[in-house]
C-alpha cells in the first residue's frame, strides 16, 4: 500500500487548493481525481471572483494559493467591481478563458513539488480505531495517509435533470460518485440535498452581435494575484441582451415541464442565482431580465449566457433563447440542466474543516453546502493546510472572522449551517471595512510565512512592499499642514485651525493620493501605487479605530476554545432549553457559543467560569 | 478593553447608592467628575461636579489593576441613594468619550477573565448565574411582550429594509437592482429618526413611572412647607419610607399617589442671605427644586424669591386658618384644601404618565440614543452619493447593532431575505 501524509479526493477547485496548500507545508501529497485533464474545469460559469469572491481569491493568493495566479494567467476581461464605491466594496473579477484556465492550473500542478496527481475513483474510506487512515479506489488498490481531504462537489448522488429527464451524474459528461455517497451515508453523516442549475451554451458564430451592446473589461485591469500586474492575453467584450414578454409567456406556458416547478427536484436552490423559471413566476412584473453573453474563451466559439440558468427541457429552451434579441438564429451547443447533489450539513465540522467526529477526515468544496468555485477554493485551502499541519503534529490554523474572508465564511458554515447554497458577499463581513480585497497581502501573507505556505518568490516581493508602505507612512504622516496651508494647495479642509498630516488629509473623500502628490512636493519621489495603498488605509482610519473594540472583544471570545468533550449537562444554573441547543451545536469558542440563539451573557459567564476552571486544572 | 460603568446596588428606595467604574479609563473618569482622586484603597470624599454644577457629594474609593474586583482599574462613587443623583451621575459617564453602560454580568465576566474569582467562588457563581439569567429572561420577555416588541420590531424592519436597500446596491451591482434607493432609503431613515426622537422624548416619563416623580415644595423661610409636608405624609397611608435627604437641606418622602409613585422634596426655606453655610443650602434648594418633575410653591404674604414656576406647577397660600386670601389656599393646620391639593398633583402627573413612553431605563435610552446618532451619519452619507454606500450601511449597522440590545440579534441573514426577496438577483 502506497503512503502520503496526505490524500486530497477530486481535482475541483477546492482539492486542486487543498493539494496545492498541503504540498505547500512540504507534506507529501496525493491528489486523486477522476481525470486528470479535468483539473482546472470549470463546470458552470467562465468567471473567478467578484464581490466577496474577489476577496475570497485575493485571500488565497495571499496566502501563496493557485487561483489567483492560474485567473490571471486566462483572464480575457478584467472587471473592477464597485469601482465607483469605496475600496472596501471593490472586488476584483475577470472572465477566464476555459482553456486556459485548466492548461494554466495543470501547469502549476505538475510544477509543485510534493505533489502527485493519481486517476482514479475514490470508492471507499478506511477506518481504523475511529480514524480515516486511507482511501480504496475503484479498481480495488489501497493508499494510506495521516489526513484525507474530501472534495468531491456536486458530484455526490449527483442527479442531472432536463425537462422531466433525469439521468446520474456528478456534472454534464461525468459519472456521480455513488459507492462514496453510499459510504458517507453509513458513516452516518447528517446529510442534505441541494440543487444548483446551468444556461444552455450557445454557439457565438450564429449570434447577431452588431446589433447588441457590448460590455468591454476595465481600462486599467487590475489583477488577482499580488505578483502580477497586467493581463496576460488578449481582452475582450461580453455582449449584453435582455428576455422580453414573448420570452417569459414561452417559459410561463411550459412551466409544468420544467424540473423544478413539474416537482422533480425535492433540493433547495440558491436565491441568488435563481433560474429564468423562478425570476419569471416570482417577478411577474418585470417584463426584462438582463442576460450577459460571456465568450467562453479566446479561441473558442461558445458562448455562455449568464442569466437564464434553466431546468427547461431541450425544445422550450431553444424557443425561448430564440425570442431573445439577437439569438433569433442561434445554435445550443449543450442544454440548461440542473443539478441534485448530497452535502454534509457543515455544523459537523471544526474550523479547521475536519469532522468532529470522524478524525483525519476533511471536507472542503461543494460538499459542505457552498456554491462557487472561489468558496470551494478558499475551503480548499484551509482544509489542505490543516490536514498537513495535522499530520506533522502542528498546531491547526483557525482563521477568525475578524481577519479574513475565508474566517467569516468558515465561521458561518460550522456555526450556523446552510439552508441554501452559501455564496460570499461583502454583507457578510461585519468588519468589512478593514477586510478589503486590496489589503489581503498586509492581512495574511504574514501568517502565510510564519506557517511556512508561502514560497521565496512572495516573500520577498512582500517584505519589499511592506517596508515601502511604512516608509511611506511615515513620510505622510511627518509632512503636517495647517488649515491655510492646505487651502493654499487648493485642498479643501475645514478652517478650523486643527493641523493634519498628509496620511490623514488622505481620508478626506475627495483628496485622492495623485492630488495631494501633485501639491506636496517631497511625495514625488513615493512609488503612487504605495501612496494610492496607504490612501485607502487612511480612507477608513475613523471607522476602524471605532470597530476595533469589537475586534479586540470578538477575538477575546475567540481565543476560549471549549474542548469537544465539555460537558452542558453538567453546568447547574444554566438552563435545560440552552444545555440543549449548546450540546448540538457543540461551539468551539466562547464565540461561537455567543452567536447560538437564546444565548444569554450570563450564560456565558458559566461556561467561561467552567473554562477557566479547567485551564487552572491544566496548569496545576 | 472599554471602560464600563454601572449602579452596583439595588436601584432606588437606599440610602446609599454605589456606581462602579472598571477599565483604562475608570480613574480618568472618575477624575473628571471628582477632581483629585484619593489614594487607592482609601475613601475620600469628594464633589462630584460636571460643568461646573455639582452632581453630589460622594465617597470615592479607588482600586489599583490587579487589585479589584474585575482585576482592572477601578473606580467606585458611593453617593447619596437619591434616584436622581444617581441617574445624573450615570447620564455624567455615559457622556464620556470610551465608556459605557455595562451589560448584564459584564463585571463578573471581566472578573471571571482576569482570575480575580477562586475555584469555590466560580462554583459558587452557578446560583447567581442562575437569579440572572431568569431576571434577565423575564426582563427581555417584558421588554418584548406587547407593546414594546410590536414597536421595535417596525423599527427593526424599517432599519433591515433600509439595509438591505444599501447592501443590494453593494453587492449585486452587476444586476437589474434599482439604481436609485436613495429616496427610499431617506425616507426610510427619517421615519426612523422621528420614531426614535419620540420615543426618546417619552422614555423620560417612563422611566419616572419606574422609579416615581419628584414634587418639590418651595417656600420661604416658616411659610409652613414642613407642615404641609408633614400632613400630606400623615394623611397618606402610602407612604413607603423616610429617609435622609441627599443634603440636610432637601427632606425626601416617598409616597403613592393614586398609583404613581411620588418623592416629595422639602427644601430649604428660599431667601437672599449672607450667611455663607445658609446660601450654599439655599443654593442647593434651588437646584433640586428646579430639577424635580412638578413644584408646589407655598406663598405667604410675599412673592418666593430666586426662582421662577414653570408651566403646571401649582401656586397655594399657605396658612389658610390665620387669614382669607383670594386663590387656592391650604392650611396645614386645618387641614384645609388638602385635598384638592392632593387631587390636582395626582391629576398633572397622570396625566404625564399617560404620554410616556415604553423605554423605561437609562440602558433604553442610551439604546435609542446610539441608534439615532448613528441614523444621524447614515443620512448624511447617503446624501453624499452611492460613492459612500459602504459608510452609510456601517452606520446602519450600527444602528442596527444598537437596537440590539433591545430586540436581541439581527443577523445579516435577515438583510439577505430582504434583499431576495425585493430584487431579481442573480444574471
Ligand atoms: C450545473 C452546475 C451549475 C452551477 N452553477 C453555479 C452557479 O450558478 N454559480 C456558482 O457560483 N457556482 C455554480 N456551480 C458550482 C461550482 O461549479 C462549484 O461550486 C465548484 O466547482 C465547486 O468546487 P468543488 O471543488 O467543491 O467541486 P467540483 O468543482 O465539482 O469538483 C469535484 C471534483 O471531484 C472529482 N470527484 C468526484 N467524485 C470523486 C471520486 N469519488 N473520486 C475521485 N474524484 C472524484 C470530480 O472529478 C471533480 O474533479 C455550478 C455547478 C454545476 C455542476
Amino acid at each position: 500500500m502506497k503512503h502520503f501524509d496526505v490524500i486530497v479526493v477530486g481535482g475541483g477547485h477546492a482539492g486542486t487548493e487543498a493539494a496545492h496548500g498541503s504540498a505547500r507545508m512540504g507534506a507529501e501529497t496525493a491528489l486523486v481525481t477522476l481525470r486528470r485533464d479535468a483539473i482546472g474545469v470549470m463546470s458552470c460559469n467562465p468567471a473567478i471572483g467578484g464581490l466577496g469572491k474577489g476577496h475570497l481569491v485575493r485571500e488565497i493568493d495571499a496566502l501563496d494559493g493557485v487561483m489567483g495566479r492560474a485567473a490571471d494567467f486566462a483572464g480575457i476581461q478584467f472587471r473592477l467591481l464597485n469601482r465607483r464605491k469605496g475600496p472596501a466594496v471593490q472586488g476584483p473579477r475577470t472572465q477566464a478563458d476555459r482553456k486556459l484556465y485548466r492548461e494554466a492550473m495543470q501547469k502549476l500542478t505538475d510544477d509543485q513539488p510534493h505533489l502527485t496527481v493519481i486517476e482514479g475513483e475514490v470508492a471507499d474510506l478506511i477506518v481504523t480505531e475511529g480514524k480515516v487512515s486511507g482511501v480504496i479506489l475503484a479498481d480495488g488498490s489501497q493508499l494510506a495517509a495521516g489526513g484525507i481531504v474530501l472534495t468531491t462537489g456536486t458530484f455526490l448522488n449527483g442527479v442531472i435533470h432536463i425537462g422531466d429527464r433525469q439521468k446520474p451524474g456528478g456534472r454534464i459528461g461525468d459519472q456521480p460518485s455513488v459507492a462514496l455517497a453510499a459510504r458517507l451515508r453509513d458513516l452516518s453523516l447528517p446529510l442534505g440535498r441541494l440543487k444548483t442549475g446551468t444556461p444552455p451554451r450557445l454557439d457565438g458564430k450564429t449570434i447577431r452581435w452588431d446589433i447588441l451592446d457590448s460590455q468591454p473589461g476595465d481600462d486599467d485591469p487590475e489583477m488577482f494575484s499580488f505578483l502580477h500586474d497586467k493581463p496576460f492575453v488578449r481582452q475582450v467584450s461580453c455582449g449584453i441582451t435582455h428576455t422580453n414578454e414573448q420570452t417569459h409567456d414561452i417559459i410561463r406556458e411550459n412551466l409544468n415541464r420544467s424540473a423544478m416547478y413539474g416537482g422533480h427536484i425535492s433540493g433547495v436552490g440558491p436565491r441568488y442565482c435563481p433560474s429564468i423559471e423562478d425570476k419569471v413566476v416570482r417577478f411577474a412584473d418585470k417584463n426584462a431580465h438582463q442576460v450577459f453573453l460571456e465568450p467562453e474563451g479566446l479561441d473558442d466559439d461558445t458562448i455562455y449566457p449568464n442569466g437564464v440558468s434553466t431546468s427547461l427541457p431541450e425544445d422550450v429552451q431553444e424557443r425561448y433563447i430564440r425570442s431573445i434579441r439577437g439569438l433569433e438564429n442561434v445554435r445550443i451547443l449543450q442544454p440548461g440542466y440542473a443539478i441534485e447533489y448530497d452535502f454534509v450539513d457543515p455544523r459537523a465540522l471544526k474550523p479547521t474543516l475536519e469532522l468532529r467526529d470522524l478524525p483525519g477526515l476533511y471536507l472542503a468544496g461543494q460538499i459542505n453546502g457552498t456554491t462557487g468555485y472561489e468558496e470551494a477554493a478558499a475551503q480548499g485551502l484551509v482544509a489542505g493546510l490543516n490536514a498537513a499541519l495535522c499530520v506533522q503534529s502542528r498546531d491547526p490554523m483557525i482563521f477568525s472572522r475578524t481577519s479574513s474572508y475565508i474566517g467569516v465564511m468558515i465561521d458561518d458554515l460550522v456555526t450556523r449551517g446552510v439552508s441554501e447554497p452559501y455564496r460570499m458577499f461583502t454583507s457578510r463581513a461585519e468588519f468589512r471595512l478593514s477586510l478589503r480585497a486590496d489589503n489581503a497581502d498586509q492581512r495574511l501573507t504574514g501568517v502565510g510565512l510564519a506557517l511556512g505556505c508561502v514560497g521565496e518568490e512572495r516573500r520577498r516581493s512582500f517584505s519589499d512592499k511592506m517596508e515601502r508602505l511604512s516608509a511611506g507612512k511615515d513620510l505622510l504622516a511627518s509632512i503636517v499642514l495647517t488649515p491655510k496651508e492646505a487651502a493654499l494647495r487648493g485642498l479643501r479642509v475645514n478652517q478650523d485651525g486643527a493641523k493634519r498630516s498628509a496620511y490623514s488629509l488622505l481620508s478626506f473623500p475627495d483628496i485622492d493620493f495623485s492630488q495631494l502628490a501633485a501639491v506636496i512636493p517631497e511625495l514625488g519621489a513615493m512609488d503612487p501605487k504605495i501612496g494610492e495603498q496607504l490612501a485607502r488605509d487612511a480612507l477608513y482610519a475613523h471607522y476602524i479605530i471605532r470597530q476595533e473594540n469589537d475586534i479586540a472583544a470578538l477575538k477575546r471570545d475567540e481565543d476560549w476554545v471549549i474542548p469537544d468533550d465539555f460537558d452542558y449537562s453538567a453546568l447547574s444554573g444554566l438552563s435545560n432549553e440552552l444545555k440543549l441547543k449548546l450540546g448540538r451545536a457543540r461551539p468551539q469558542t466562547l464565540a461561537q457559543a455567543g452567536r447560538i440563539d437564546g444565548m444569554t451573557p450570563a450564560a456565558l459567564a458559566l461556561i467561561l467560569a467552567r473554562l477557566r476552571q479547567g485551564r487552572r486544572a491544566a496548569i496545576a | 478593553m472599554e471602560t464600563i460603568f454601572a449602579l452596583a446596588t439595588a436601584r432606588g428606595k437606599a440610602g446609599v447608592a454605589v456606581i462602579r467604574i472598571s477599565g483604562a479609563l475608570a480613574w480618568e473618569a472618575a477624575g473628571r467628575l471628582a477632581g483629585r482622586l484619593p489614594e487607592p484603597r482609601v475613601a475620600g470624599l469628594r464633589h462630584l461636579r460636571l460643568d461646573g454644577e455639582t452632581l453630589d457629594e460622594a465617597v470615592v474609593i479607588c482600586f489599583a489593576e490587579g487589585a479589584s474586583f474585575t482585576g482592572e482599574e477601578v473606580a467606585e462613587l458611593h453617593l447619596h441613594g437619591a434616584m436622581a443623583t444617581v441617574t445624573a451621575v450615570l447620564r455624567a459617564l455615559s457622556g464620556m468619550e470610551g465608556l459605557r453602560l455595562a451589560e448584564p454580568g459584564e463585571f463578573t465576566r471581566r472578573a471571571l477573565e482576569n482570575g480575580r474569582l477562586d475555584l469555590a467562588q466560580v462554583e459558587g457563581l452557578s446560583d447567581l448565574i442562575e437569579s440572572e439569567t431568569e431576571s434577565q429572561r423575564k426582563q427581555a420577555l417584558a421588554v418584548l411582550s406587547g407593546a414594546v416588541g410590536t414597536m421595535v420590531e417596525g423599527w427593526r424592519a424599517k432599519l433591515v429594509r433600509a439595509a438591505a436597500l444599501l447592501e443590494a446596491t453593494i453587492d449585486f451591482v452587476d444586476e437589474d437592482v434599482p439604481v436609485d434607493v436613495t429616496p427610499e432609503v431617506i425616507e426610510l431613515i427619517d421615519d426612523l429618526r422621528r420614531d426614535l426622537r419620540w420615543e426618546m422624548d417619552r422614555s423620560g416619563a417612563a422611566e419616572r413611572i419606574r422609579e416615581g416623580f419628584e414634587v418639590a415644595i418651595v417656600g420661604r423661610p416658616n411659610a409652613g412647607k414642613s407642615t404641609l409636608l408633614n400632613m400630606l405624609a400623615g394623611r397618606e397611608a402610602a407612604i413607603t419610607s423616610e429617609i435622609a435627604g441627599t443634603t440636610r437641606d432637601v427632606i425626601e418622602v416617598r409616597m403613592d399617589l393614586g398609583g404613581l409613585a411620588v418623592t416629595l422634596l422639602d427644601t430649604a426655606g428660599l431667601r437672599e442671605t449672607a450667611d455663607v453655610v445658609e446660601a450654599i443650602g439655599v443654593e442647593r434648594a434651588v437646584q433640586r427644586a428646579q430639577g424635580a418633575d412638578l413644584r408646589i410653591f407655598l406663598l405667604d404674604d410675599a412673592d418666593v424669591p430666586m426662582i421662577a414656576p414653570k408651566p403646571d406647577d401649582l401656586i397655594v397660600f399657605g396658612k389658610a386658618d390665620l387669614r382669607s386670601v383670594d386663590g387656592f389656599a391650604i392650611s396645614g393646620k386645618t387641614g384645609e384644601g388638602l385635598d384638592r391639593l392632593i387631587a390636582e398633583v395626582t391629576a398633572i402627573l397622570a396625566n404625564r404618565a399617560a404620554g410616556a413612553g415604553v423605554m423605561s431605563r437609562e440602558r433604553h435610552r442610551a439604546a435609542l440614543s446610539r441608534a439615532f446618532d448613528a441614523l444621524d451619519s447614515a443620512r448624511n452619507e447617503v446624501l453624499r452619493g452611492t460613492e459612500r454606500a459602504e459608510l452609510a450601511a456601517e452606520s446602519l449597522r450600527q444602528a442596527l447593532r444598537a437596537l440590539e440590545a433591545l430586540v436581541g440579534h439581527v443577523d445579516v441573514e435577515h438583510l439577505l431575505d430582504e434583499i431576495f426577496a425585493s430584487f431579481c438577483i442573480g444574471k
